[in-house]
């Protein structure tokens, strides 16, 4: 069935397609935490990939590009931030805004980058690690920046169950208003997630620009950030389901690409559908109420949040 | 009292736009307007329709007034930018992708003194519809000929981008001709199911490239196929589409299909002014100047690149058809008899594979 499609190639290429979704994705799911929902991720990961390129072509360091991805991403995050922490927009309507206002800017911003070649991003040297058979080709021959992707989601779940800053970050996105009476700076927190929301989108839309297509073009990141937003909820909020749905969602358009190549004779419509499927099941399963999952869901997700007391 | 100026300006617009057809015998001034499927600075297909605006612009100076769409997706939502667009003044509007059709049909009904004009379809169900092509399947027999002389693995491949007459003409007529050159050469189609998605086109080209393919052709706008044959050192070679891609040209990039536009564009701007505008069904190729073939570089050794070049010449002067029998369809059966040229009806509905190729056209 799967041709002559080598296992590590599929592996390697598997993850390297997921680093995008699940930067952005474990970035959202923070700021998703907090109670705050950023439909802008797509805008922010476009700036990411704007601007991270733009500094990696002026610099010519990967490492600077990456973090000026994630500066311009966290940029364009304060504004979402002013303006439903401070000014009390609706969320989704500014979120929304938030992503066409990125695309347009970075369309701008972009003009003068247009088939330029950035610096390559180095291939982390494993050295014995690299030299295993199957399993070094797989895993051990990436670029850093994917496992710096995966220290990112282990570091997001520890903080988030084993850290008092992520109780308290919790505690802001289920109920507010017992935050805030016990003394927590509720807008504080949020516009401190919502930045760091920012930043791990900006990074992923510089991956994309920087090594998964390097080089720069207009609406470049194509989507990205609507996977990522329905990863989060395919994850129920969790960040090592985050990490599986990344692989699921990024594994699933490698593999489709790999059996045409290969020549399969598997109608490519399904596999694309797979992703999206599961997406809808994971919803209807949690809005049907008694299971467990529902209660992941941030009780506050969406509410802004006004100290009137 | 601002609000009804502004409605009483809204008002003489559309009565100007329903009624400037009327003494349409001739006009003063243009508004010619582009709808595109994608942005301009994709590199690409877009960006070579926007080359053509501006060329409309240089032609005619201040007589002619541009205005375009990017990013407009196709269907229902491109019958809402068109019927904006006709409501704004525009003269002849150009919608410049394939999934405009029936937009462009449904709103070319409502506004009948509008000329409009689709790219690659073929309904015109109004008299004020056109559409105009260019025949790409005569630059992929160029470039496959190419690709069946440089391919060292034998295995070339094809990003596709969806399955209608026009992409699959072009599969088709890159597959004979490099078969012609290389009889050992096997296809590889990978269907992306985009237009313009850099991430997945790369994607395409490397599952291709992890599948032995050293030599790929893309049907897809942007340049991201060439920027991942580029991370593979001179190992994979491609070809510009669309756009000369000339940034690639000391990379992956040994030659390109590049569309010209701004030939029609011109010419069908400037029948509007002077009167002889009439309905048509436009089909240029190499010969009309609409089809180009890029720079072949010197990655391709000299006499493949003369042979290329004389089938391009041969293919302009019109003493070789790309599609001359005998051709089998995939199943065998027979299509063209010996010496038999496509007529262009079967070319425009073409909707299966010829003999040899492996796979089927997803429905």
């Amino acid at each position: 069935m799967f041709g002559s499609i080598d296992p590590a190639l599929l592996l390697a290429a598997l993850m390297v397609n997921s680093v995008p979704i699940m930067l952005a994705a474990t970035g959202e799911l923070v700021t998703e935490k907090a109670g705050v929902l950023n439909l802008g991720v797509e805008g922010m990961m476009i700036m990411g990939a704007m601007c991270g390129f733009a500094t990696a072509v002026v610099t010519g360091s990967p490492l600077l590009g990456f973090l000026g991805g994630a500066l311009g991403a966290l940029a364009l995050s304060l504004v979402f931030g002013v303006l439903t922490q401070l000014l009390l927009t609706n969320q989704v309507a500014t979120g929304l805004a938030l992503t066409l206002f990125g695309l347009g800017l970075s369309s701008l911003i972009g003009q003068g980058y247009v088939g330029i070649k950035p610096p390559a991003t180095g291939k982390l040297d494993l050295g014995p690690l690299a030299e295993i058979p199957f399993l070094g080709r797989a895993l051990f021959a990436h670029d850093w920046m994917v496992y710096v992707s995966i220290l990112l989601v282990a570091g997001v779940w520890w903080m988030l169950t084993h850290s008092r800053a992520g109780l308290i970050l919790r505690a802001v996105g289920e109920s507010h208003e017992a935050a805030h009476a016990l003394g927590y700076k509720v807008t504080r927190i949020r516009f401190l997630a919502i930045l760091f929301g920012g930043a791990m989108a900006g990074l992923g839309g510089a991956y994309i620009s920087l090594v998964r297509v390097p080089q720069w073009t207009d609406g470049i990141t194509a989507g990205a950030g609507w996977i990522a937003l329905a990863i989060v909820v395919f994850a129920s909020w969790r960040p090592w389901r985050v990490l599986a749905g990344a692989y699921l969602f990024g594994g699933v358009t490698v593999l489709q690409l790999n059996l045409q190549a290969a020549g399969s004779a598997i109608p490519v419509q399904y596999l694309s559908m797979a992703p999206y499927l599961i997406t809808i099941l994971v919803l209807v399963i949690m809005s049907s109420g008694r299971g467990k999952a529902a209660l992941n869901a941030p009780a506050c997700l969406g509410q802004n949040f006004h100290a009137s007391r | 009292m601002k609000r009804r100026n502004l409605l009483a300006t809204a008002a003489l617009g559309l009565g100007l736009a329903l009624g400037g057809g009327a003494f349409a015998q001739g006009m003063d001034k243009v508004k010619a307007c582009f709808v595109y499927v994608g942005p301009i600075g994709d590199g690409g297909w877009t960006f070579q329709h926007h080359q053509g605006a501006l060329a409309v612009q240089e032609a005619y100076g201040d007589k002619v007034e541009i205005a375009w769409q990017e990013n407009v997706p196709e269907g229902a939502d491109a019958e809402r930018v068109l019927t904006q667009m006709a409501l704004s003044g525009c003269n002849i509007i150009f919608t410049t992708s394939f999934g405009y059709m029936d937009a462009t049909n449904a709103v070319a009904a409502k506004f009948p003194d509008i000329k409009f004009e689709h790219a690659t379809g073929y309904k015109r169900e109004h008299p004020n519809v056109s559409t105009y092509n260019a025949r790409f399947y005569e630059g992929r027999a160029v470039q496959g000929h190419i690709a069946g002389k440089m391919t060292k693995s034998n295995k070339i491949g094809y990003i596709a981008s969806f399955p209608i007459p026009e992409v699959i003409m072009g599969i088709n007529s890159y597959y004979l001709h490099a078969k012609k050159a290389n009889p050992n050469v096997e296809l590889s189609v990978v269907w992306a199911f985009t237009w313009f998605d850099p991430a997945k086109e790369a994607d395409a080209a490397k599952a291709l490239i992890d599948q032995g393919v050293d030599v790929i052709a893309s049907h897809t706008d942007s340049t991201a196929p060439l920027a991942e044959a580029a991370k593979t050192n001179g190992a994979v070679i491609g070809f510009g589409q669309a756009s000369d891609m000339a940034e690639y040209k000391d990379g992956p990039r040994v030659s390109s299909i590049i569309d010209n536009w701004a030939p029609y564009y011109v010419k069908r701007v400037g029948q509007l002014m002077d009167g002889t505008y009439e309905q048509i069904d436009a089909w240029e190729g190499i010969a009309g100047g609409e089809v180009e073939i890029g720079e072949i570089t010197d990655k391709v050794p000299a006499e493949v690149k003369a042979e290329a070049e004389a089938m391009r010449d041969a293919i302009a002067a019109g003493t070789y058809h790309p599609f001359t029998g005998p051709i089998n369809k995939q199943d065998g059966s027979p299509w063209l008899a010996e010496g038999e040229t496509a007529p262009d009806g079967d070319l425009l509905g073409m909707s299966f594979y010829v003999e040899g190729i492996v796979g089927d056209i997803p429905k």
